[in-house]
């Protein structure tokens, strides 16, 4: 039977893992939505400058 | 970029709900196992993210198949998001595999079938994603990913079958006899089982959620990407 202890040791790195990459992609995917509007918010405004 | 549909706002609120209830059925309601005890609890997550990893990698076929049938952009966009969520899922599944495996096997890490097919299923989507990005025409992208992820989907029963086919193996069969040469295992009573099948749910929903997220980017992406093209002819 493993220590109780130790048991817990690794179940907390477990679940901390389980949390945390979740939370990281989850801030990525905020971060690119963000960086694609505002390239999408410059194009419209350079082709309204540049009209062809 | 549209404003979310309520049904994902919806999904949302759900996801977030499931996971607390899914958290709480782990801490709360599934009984101690008696030998590993709470190390144990790291089970039920670490399969359902196993579950809705390999999910994705077979939708990412399937969304492959109907991109070469229809050559419709869109089904490039829900590949890539297939993909990508479930890369995120599985390498969760691998490094919490070996945090379980320190204090029950001894070691962080053997190269034991389970674990070398899943590193290689593993690779083969990573690789998937650094390839694409040397590919600049979208409509050979598109296809080059298509057949990739139809190829690479192979990895996925293979993957699932190994521990159940190779007889010697350290990895423990959770649905399905064990083997005898496993260690980790454990029976599951009822309240575990219960545990089990309600987490694999709840990523499913988590899984979903993610994935009209990620595809909602790629559409915005494309939308960028044409302007550029367009702006560049």
């Amino acid at each position: 039977m493993l220590d109780y202890s130790v048991s817990i040791k690794y179940m907390l790195a477990g679940y901390t893992v389980f949390l945390a990459i979740p939370a990281v992609y989850l801030i990525s995917l905020v971060i690119r939505v963000r960086n694609l509007q505002r390239d999408l918010q410059t194009m419209k405004e350079f082709q309204k400058k540049n009209p062809k | 970029m549209k404003p979310q549909p309520i049904a994902l706002k919806v999904l949302n609120v759900f996801s977030v709900l499931l996971f607390l209830a899914a958290f709480g059925m782990v801490f709360l309601y599934a009984p101690l196992e008696e030998t590993m005890n709470y190390v144990q609890k790291i089970f039920y997550f670490h399969v359902a993210n196993a579950w809705v990893g390999m999910l994705g990698f077979i939708a990412a076929a399937v969304a492959g198949v109907v991109y070469l049938v229809k050559h419709d952009q869109k089904w490039d966009i829900i590949e890539l998001a297939a993909v990508e969520i479930s890369l995120i899922f599985f390498i969760t599944t691998i490094i919490t595999g070996s945090i379980w495996a320190r204090p029950v096997w001894n070691t962080w890490w053997t190269w034991d079938t389970r674990l070398t097919t899943a590193t290689i299923l593993e690779m083969i989507y990573i690789a998937y994603l650094l390839l694409r990005q040397g590919i600049e025409d979208p409509d050979r992208r598109a296809r080059f990913g298509a057949v990739y992820t139809i190829i690479g989907a192979i990895s996925v029963p293979i993957t699932f079958l190994s521990i159940r086919i190779v007889s010697r193996t350290i990895h423990p069969v959770v649905i399905g006899a064990t083997n005898g040469t496993a260690t980790g295992s454990f029976n599951m009573a009822p309240p575990m089982l219960f545990t089990m099948f309600f987490a694999l749910f709840t990523f499913s929903a988590i899984f979903v959620t993610l994935f009209w997220h990620r595809i909602r980017l790629g559409q915005l992406a494309q939308q960028v990407e044409q302007l550029k093209l367009e702006e560049m002819q």
